[in-house]
């Protein structure tokens, strides 16, 4: 029988929640008892999609931060969403190197990062409206 | 948070222990600016061994500090960077773009930087 089991949290955009964010799905992941490596590498991945909502989604300012996760045997599906200004160009955001925001030191590795600890990353956005980045990674050690 | 940072030679030793991620990278960009001009040193050697965290926010603080150490003619270093670290300053090309040297040890980042 297939294993199902999902969770929503729903939390402010400040910079704090970003560790609680990436935690949050780490232990609710520890139940598929993931290797050492593919839990670091889930957390980065979210860390990355939590901070972009923060700082591009939002531009620092407040709002609401979505994030679903949702477990299908060994397959883990995250979602980061946000109501902010949308990203004018997906494609361009996810060159690695490339950062709207220079001043602020970013490196303009986020989704570069993204995509290389999961299996999968899907951006969907629209101006005005927000953004949501979906994630999938198959957890080997349960194959 | 804890930030502590040391002087060998013509090195400042930079100590982190925590996570490294947006939030906390607007305190270590302070405490490196500050320490680094205070200090005569060239480079700036981070020591990693604390740190069990770090995101892509980590790479631009880092970036962030080539040019006043290359106006000193100095490198930036990096050693005992866990795996998963590491991965981040591969994909970001640090490494390869000798922007950032990674050594095993102190005493061989010292020797060698």
């Amino acid at each position: 029988m297939e294993f199902q089991n999902s969770m929503k949290i729903s939390f402010l955009s400040k910079s704090q929640n970003e560790a609680f964010a990436r935690v949050a799905v780490a232990a609710f992941v520890s139940q598929l008892d993931p290797t050492v490596e593919e839990i670091s590498e889930i957390k980065t991945a979210v860390s990355e999609a939590v901070t972009n909502a923060i700082i591009h989604g939002y531009e620092d300012k407040e709002g609401e931060v979505l994030l679903t996760c949702t477990i299908q045997d060994n397959l883990v599906e995250i979602t980061v969403s946000d109501r902010g200004v949308g990203i004018e160009d997906i494609e361009k955001a996810r060159e690695p190197l490339y950062t709207s925001k220079p001043e602020l030191e970013r490196s303009g590795m986020g989704f570069t990062v993204m995509e290389a600890f999961m299996d999968e990353v899907e951006v969907e956005s629209v101006k005005d409206s927000g953004t949501t980045v979906k994630m999938r990674k198959r957890l080997k050690s349960l194959e | 948070m804890n930030f502590s940072c040391s002087v060998r030679t013509d090195s400042l030793i930079v100590k982190i222990k925590g996570e490294i991620d947006h939030h906390s990278c607007d305190f270590i960009r302070e405490k490196l600016e500050r320490e680094y001009a205070r200090h005569n040193v060239k480079n700036i050697i981070f020591d990693f061994s604390d740190i069990h965290f770090m995101d892509s926010s980590g790479i631009g603080v880092i970036m962030g500090r080539y040019k006043s150490v290359n106006e000193r003619g100095g490198k930036l270093g990096v050693y005992n960077v866990n795996p998963q670290i590491d991965r981040v300053f591969q994909l970001s090309g640090l490494y390869k773009n000798k922007i950032v040297h990674s050594f095993k040890s102190l005493e061989e980042a010292i020797t060698n930087i």
